[in-house]
């Protein structure tokens, strides 16, 4: 008998009126594995993952956990999910211990389990001292953590995080990094959603880019970074180098035979950014004939690909542009009315 | 990079979690299983931490209509005696309809509670769990009010007592629980269907403000039906505020009363307690047919 995989989303639709949220989402998460969903805000990130949990339902598509079909057995993969929404929603007058109570009996757990179950959690996840506060109490971190205590105190097969990390302190985003690796370590597979490159390089066994409702790109980090292929310089001729200045440069890289790619980086002082072939002297050549042609050199580097130029080849631009141009666009009232139900 | 899947490890949870995926373990608790129980008696317990927590509503609730019986009592205090039909005072005809009113607006506001959870994401947390049924949000709310309702409706019953205003007898006190039981719950059902109908608590607030008081006015709360224009009797034999009120007063009145008495004289026709209570029934089916089909939409 082949296992099923743990998640398995097939051309996931969903409009919201006439914009096209999820155009053909497909994904599959692997048991055992951490998935990382990456993109810019307004991608579509968070309605897969509603999709998934049931808090919205897709036009059309397959979502399937563990085998279950999420559209016809709804209580089942419930029961296997643990959904950690990105705003921590917890009621300020109950204690840590009391919300976790009702999550308990949310999810049905034996009614003499409970307090061992609650008592092991809160341990793991360092929530003792403040677990018989009121949450309205609560710092973010603290907050963040007894929300992930809730999403797994029913020990669920996959656990479905939603920017498990945004706007937390560092020292709390470490904590949470070590207690998913922790997780993964014990069997539990985890779908992410981020749009932290760090995070999922540091976390995910398999990244999904996704953009404007399509996952675009698929694979472990390292295959994706190799498909990408070459090395990247970044050289500031100055620190803000002139457009004119900047061009002049470019039209005389782009005769190096190993250069394959050069952009201008405007959003960076005009900065360049040059692809080349992986070889020693590529970054020594360029420096030789920059001095040639008489052009100064604040700054260069070298560097291997990263999850960013990943990301800039699927979709043509950088995670942050592409953040930026969400922002803009972000309407979030219309957002906040999409998420209630 | 490993792309083989990592085998669950020796953790007992998560095989015997695994193993329970199979057609046979497919059908889930449903309504009224000992789990819906569960998640019933885990949300209800919630309404009344909150409340424990914060007694203001409690409080507040139960001073508001002991004000209105005090002071709007004592507006009309000396009112030619008759005027009121066959009352002693103004303050033994009032307390029917404070009692009344004050289960009414208790119930019209149980919707909020709900509607905040809708906009601060908490709902979602009850809506991702894998409950038996999600009636169990409307039936904790519904056994929340109701709770309250009663509690407000003693304090009111003892305050009319202590003016004078006397007692129904036993079994009178029981329908007097009855009706305000049978109101309550209609009306609940129909704030909870608009908390999840209107977009946000400043609608639902809005929804609430107007049909409050008006109700209350278009009632026999305040005056009886004899007081009134004509298209106002007309008006206030057909709110479900005066199938409430005429009987309780009705059971104040006469401790001889009988299923067959005629509780109301309204208009169109003479109403015996019976009918009042099958009307009162009648409004609960309606109410509760009429958001199930919306909460069904809404939360699946």
């Amino acid at each position: 008998m082949s296992t099923p995989p743990a998640v398995l989303i097939k051309n996931l639709k969903k409009c919201y009126g006439s914009v096209e949220a999820l155009r053909a989402v497909s994904l599959q998460v692997e048991s055992g594995q951490i998935l990382g969903l990456l993109g810019p805000n307004g991608a579509g990130k968070t309605t897969t993952l509603r999709c998934l949990c049931g808090l919205a339902s897709p036009d059309s598509g397959t979502l399937e956990v563990l085998g279950v079909s999420v559209l016809t057995h709804p209580k089942t993969t419930r029961q296997l999910l643990g959904y950690v929404a990105q705003e921590v929603a917890l009621d300020k007058v109950l204690t840590g211990r009391e919300l976790l109570q009702l999550q308990a009996a949310l999810y049905h757990l034996p009614r003499k389990t409970i307090p061992a179950r609650i008592k092991e959690i809160i341990q793991l996840l360092g929530l003792v001292p403040w677990i018989d506060q009121k949450t309205g109490n609560y710092s973010g971190g603290i907050r963040k953590r007894l929300d992930l205590a809730a999403g797994l105190l029913h020990q669920p097969e996959v656990l479905v995080l939603d920017e498990p990390t945004v706007g937390l302190d560092i020292e709390s985003r470490v904590v949470i990094w070590d207690f998913l690796r922790h997780l993964r370590h014990r069997g539990t597979t985890i779908l992410l959603t981020s749009h932290y490159l760090e995070e999922v390089d540091a976390l995910a066994d398999r990244v999904a880019i996704i953009d404007q409702g399509r996952v675009i790109a698929e694979g472990t980090p390292a295959q994706l970074k190799d498909q990408v292929g070459g090395d990247r310089i970044t050289l500031r001729i100055r620190e803000f180098t002139s457009p004119e200045e900047a061009q002049q440069a470019q039209q005389m890289a782009a005769t190096l035979p190993f250069v394959q790619d050069v952009i201008i980086n405007t959003a960076q002082g005009n900065s360049l950014n040059l692809v080349v072939q992986p070889q020693s002297d590529a970054l020594s050549t360029l420096q030789q004939r920059l001095q040639e042609a008489g052009f100064p050199i604040f700054g260069i580097a070298q560097a291997r690909p990263s999850l960013d130029d990943v990301y800039l080849a699927a979709t043509g631009r950088t995670l942050l542009d592409a953040e930026m141009a969400a922002a803009g666009n972000r309407d979030p009232k219309a957002a906040r009315k999409q998420n209630m139900r | 990079m490993t792309t083989t899947p990592v085998p669950s490890a020796s953790e007992g949870n998560a095989t015997s979690l695994r193993s329970s995926v199979s057609p046979a373990n497919l059908t889930p608790p449903g309504l009224f299983s000992a789990e819906f129980w569960q998640e019933t008696l885990a949300l209800t317990r919630r309404l009344f931490i909150q409340l424990q927590r914060r007694p203001s509503t409690l409080v507040a609730g139960v001073i508001q209509p002991l004000m209105w019986l005090i002071l709007f009592g004592a507006l009309f205090q000396n009112v030619p005696a008759g005027l009121f039909g066959s009352t002693q005072n103004y303050g033994q005809f009032l307390s029917a309809g404070i009692i009344v009113f004050t289960a009414f607006s208790g119930a019209l506001n149980a919707g909020l509670p709900v509607m905040f959870d809708r906009e601060f994401g908490f709902l979602n947390r009850l809506l991702v769990a894998p409950l038996a049924s999600r009636f169990s949000i409307v039936l904790a709310s519904a056994i929340f009010i109701t709770t309250m309702s009663l509690i407000q409706t003693l304090a009111i019953m003892g305050m009319s007592y202590t003016l004078g205003a006397g007692l129904p007898n036993p079994l009178g006190l029981a329908i007097v629980g009855l009706i305000v039981l049978l109101l309550v719950l209609g009306v609940t059902a129909l704030s909870l269907g608009l908390s999840f109908a209107l977009p946000g608590h400043i609608e639902l607030i809005a929804v609430i403000f107007v049909t409050n008081l008006p109700l209350l006015f278009a009632s026999t709360a305040l005056v009886p039906l004899s007081f009134m224009p004509d298209w106002l009797q007309w008006v206030a034999s057909l709110n479900p505020l005066t199938f409430a009120i005429e009987p309780i007063r009705y059971l104040y009145l006469h401790p001889d009363w009988g299923f067959a008495s005629v509780v109301l004289q309204a208009p169109w026709g003479q109403v015996p307690l019976g009918a009042v209570l099958a009307i009162l029934v009648g409004f609960d089916a309606i109410a509760l047919l009429s958001i199930q089909r919306l909460l069904q939409r809404r939360l699946s």
